[in-house]
């Protein structure tokens, strides 16, 4: 078990390295740094001089070094285009995100659950047919253009809801909410909806699917036999069999959550780190996109680890498998 | 041709398509997107490239079916009096040939690697197979933005032949997984069987082993993945040239066709972005379904 958990660490240490190199390297190629900040016409001396300083004249493998110290401590210097601390502006626009990210993922779970419970009971009946064709549009319509019809019909056609920014957000010892203000939730709305299909669509396909498994098995069987109500074996026993992988998943999910944030975020201009890295990109804000990088790479690695690590303590077949086979 | 196409209408999966409404009526809408993108330069009814022809006083006309819409301009006209039709033809045929190029591209890479990683196990096998589960652990459409987004800061002025390189390349990064785990799999079983130990007591060399008589066998399930990978690539496309990360505004994409409309949502002139996005969705759409039916086709135990 102990190998296990050291190789899945010696992993994530070369993807977090290798993402570093890759936002080291930004640095390094994208531009002088010395005539950013010098301007075009300067002595050699001066060039010179700054580069020293800077320790830009260093070997690569210390200036690498010097990033990673830095890059751990959350420091990737200024913005170029806002003038602002890099780590000052993530720090802003995170909470955005993750509220964006978490609302999304509980209107998932909350239609997605019944849902697809309803598709696998009252299996090709009307209703489970309409569910299964939503589905079916949810995965082959990309997220963007979910997006843009959502605000054609809710936003210019009705009118009903806002289609850009987060509107009223109150500011908890550093992290500014939305979700405790009416205006805040109304500005959610169009952005969570659109977040949510894709992964409602999964979650009730997801659930449909184990459902149906978990119905066929004896132990359902028995239920019925003893006499049970059908919606205490529905409910109290199929059901509670199904939440562990569904729970699972969606933990998986929330890092993609993030991923598809920027999507969302650019459609809605919603002010998150998403669009923060869609502007770096376009303006070629070297820090910020760099910054952003290690950060995504993180969140990722930390998720699938943990996720590792749990499997392990679910699933005590792994633990016999890894000690005596190899 | 025709003989060929009659023979092959005559065989078993052509029978299961005959008789699978969805994968005629998808196979027609695919069909049909194909040859308009294919021939834009004669379907088009204009040129949306050609300068000359462009006139302000055209620029936002809406559909032809309304009372200022012209019936030179069927679908209406963008900000800059383009014709939307002939643009959505001419950004079909560009998403196409992204989407295509990335599909071939990740295929070659993918199966060549699972190839090797399959019938040769060992170091290579162990490195290939850890670098599938770091790539398959973060969403393709992220690692693809990442690489189209480092790729333009790094070449921001560059040509425009740069940028569709950078974009193909990024969807091929991502792509080829699923192609080298596949490969790998069924490399692992066909290794065992009777026809490779015959061929390699005779004395044929291990490449061409691969080559002339693994890889043949290994082709079923890659021509599977690889239909579907179409719709995935073309979407993948459409949504980095949504961002502009993508295809350049000089030669747009589907995307990129959305992305200009956008603007123009708010002060209700719809049809700008709403017509590539049909398009949009109908080849994916079509082509998904095409892929699903070809799945259910070559697997036996369906049938």
């Amino acid at each position: 078990m102990l190998a296990f958990i050291l190789r899945r660490l010696v992993q994530a240490m070369i993807v977090m390295i290798t993402v570093a190199l890759i936002a080291f390297m930004l640095f390094q190629y994208v531009g002088d740094p010395v005539t950013f900040l010098l301007g075009q016409d300067v002595t050699p001396e001066e060039s010179r001089a700054l580069r020293a300083a800077l320790g830009l004249d260093q070997p690569f493998v210390v200036q690498f070094w010097h990033f990673l110290a830095n890059a751990a401590q959350g420091e990737f210097g200024f913005s170029l285009r806002q003038g602002v601390k890099v780590s000052t502006l993530i720090a802003e626009r995170f909470p955005a995100t993750i509220e964006l990210a978490l609302v999304a993922a509980l209107l998932a779970l909350v239609i997605g659950v019944p849902m697809g419970v309803y598709a696998a009971l009252r299996r090709g009946s009307f209703l489970s047919q309409v569910f299964m064709t939503i589905s079916l549009l949810g995965v082959s319509l990309p997220t963007f253009l979910i997006g843009i019809l959502l605000i054609l019909v809710f936003a210019v056609q009705l009118g009903w809801f806002p289609s850009f920014g987060r509107g009223e957000v109150v500011s908890i010892g550093g992290w500014t909410t939305g979700l405790l203000t009416a205006k805040g939730w109304h500005h959610i709305t169009l952005p969570a909806v659109t977040l949510a299909i894709f992964q409602l669509t999964l979650i009730m396909r997801l659930v449909r699917a184990e459902m149906l498994e978990v119905l066929r098995t004896d132990y359902i069987k028995f239920a019925r036999a003893r006499g049970l109500t059908d919606r205490a074996v529905h409910f109290g026993h199929a059901l509670k069999n199904t939440l562990v992988p569904v729970i699972t998943i969606t933990g998986l999910q929330l890092g993609g959550l993030i991923a598809f944030a920027i999507i969302t975020e650019t459609v809605f201009q919603w002010p998150g780190m998403g669009l923060l890295f869609i502007q770096a990109v376009n303006f070629a804000d070297i820090p910020v996109m760099a910054a952003y990088l290690c950060l995504i790479a993180l969140i990722f690695v930390v998720i699938n680890l943990s996720v590792d690590l749990l499997y392990f303590v679910v699933d005590p077949r792994l633990r016999v498998d890894r000690a005596g086979g190899h | 041709m025709i003989a060929a196409l009659r023979h092959w209408l005559d065989s078993d999966i052509g029978y299961s398509f005959r008789s699978s409404p969805t994968a005629l009526v998808a196979a027609l809408i695919a069909l049909v997107c194909g040859i308009a993108a294919l021939f834009a330069p004669w379907v088009a009814p204009h040129n949306p490239f050609d300068l000359v022809t462009l006139e302000l006083a055209n620029a936002r006309l809406p559909p032809a079916w309304y009372a200022e819409g012209s019936k030179t301009f069927l679908l209406g006209t963008d900000d800059q009096g383009r014709d939307i039709l002939s643009a959505v033809i001419y950004g079909a045929r560009i998403s196409l040939a992204v989407g295509l190029a990335s599909v071939v591209l990740s295929v070659v890479v993918g199966v060549t690697l699972g190839l090797l990683a399959g019938y040769l196990g060992g170091w290579i096998d162990a490195f290939l197979m850890r670098l599938c589960d770091v790539m398959l652990s973060f969403p393709a459409i992220l690692v693809a933005l990442l690489i189209a987004g480092v790729g333009r800061a790094m070449f921001s002025n560059a040509h425009e032949t740069l940028a569709f390189g950078v974009l193909i390349l990024s969807i091929t990064l991502t792509g080829w997984v699923q192609y080298a785990r596949t490969v790998r799999g069924s490399t692992l079983v066909e290794r065992n069987k009777e026809y490779v130990q015959a061929a390699r007591v005779t004395g044929v060399s291990s490449l061409r082993i691969m080559r002339r008589h693994v890889l043949p066998n290994v082709l079923g399930p890659v021509l599977v993945l690889a239909t579907i990978h179409v719709a995935t690539a073309i979407i993948t496309e459409a949504t980095l040239s949504f961002l502009g990360v993508g295809a350049p505004p000089t030669s747009p994409s589907l995307g990129t066709l959305i992305r200009i409309g956008n603007d123009y949502l708010f002060s209700g002139e719809w049809w700008i972005t709403i017509f590539p996005g049909v398009m949009l969705v109908l080849i994916a759409l079509s082509v998904n379904l095409l892929g699903d039916w070809l799945r259910d086709a070559l697997n036996p135990r369906l049938r």
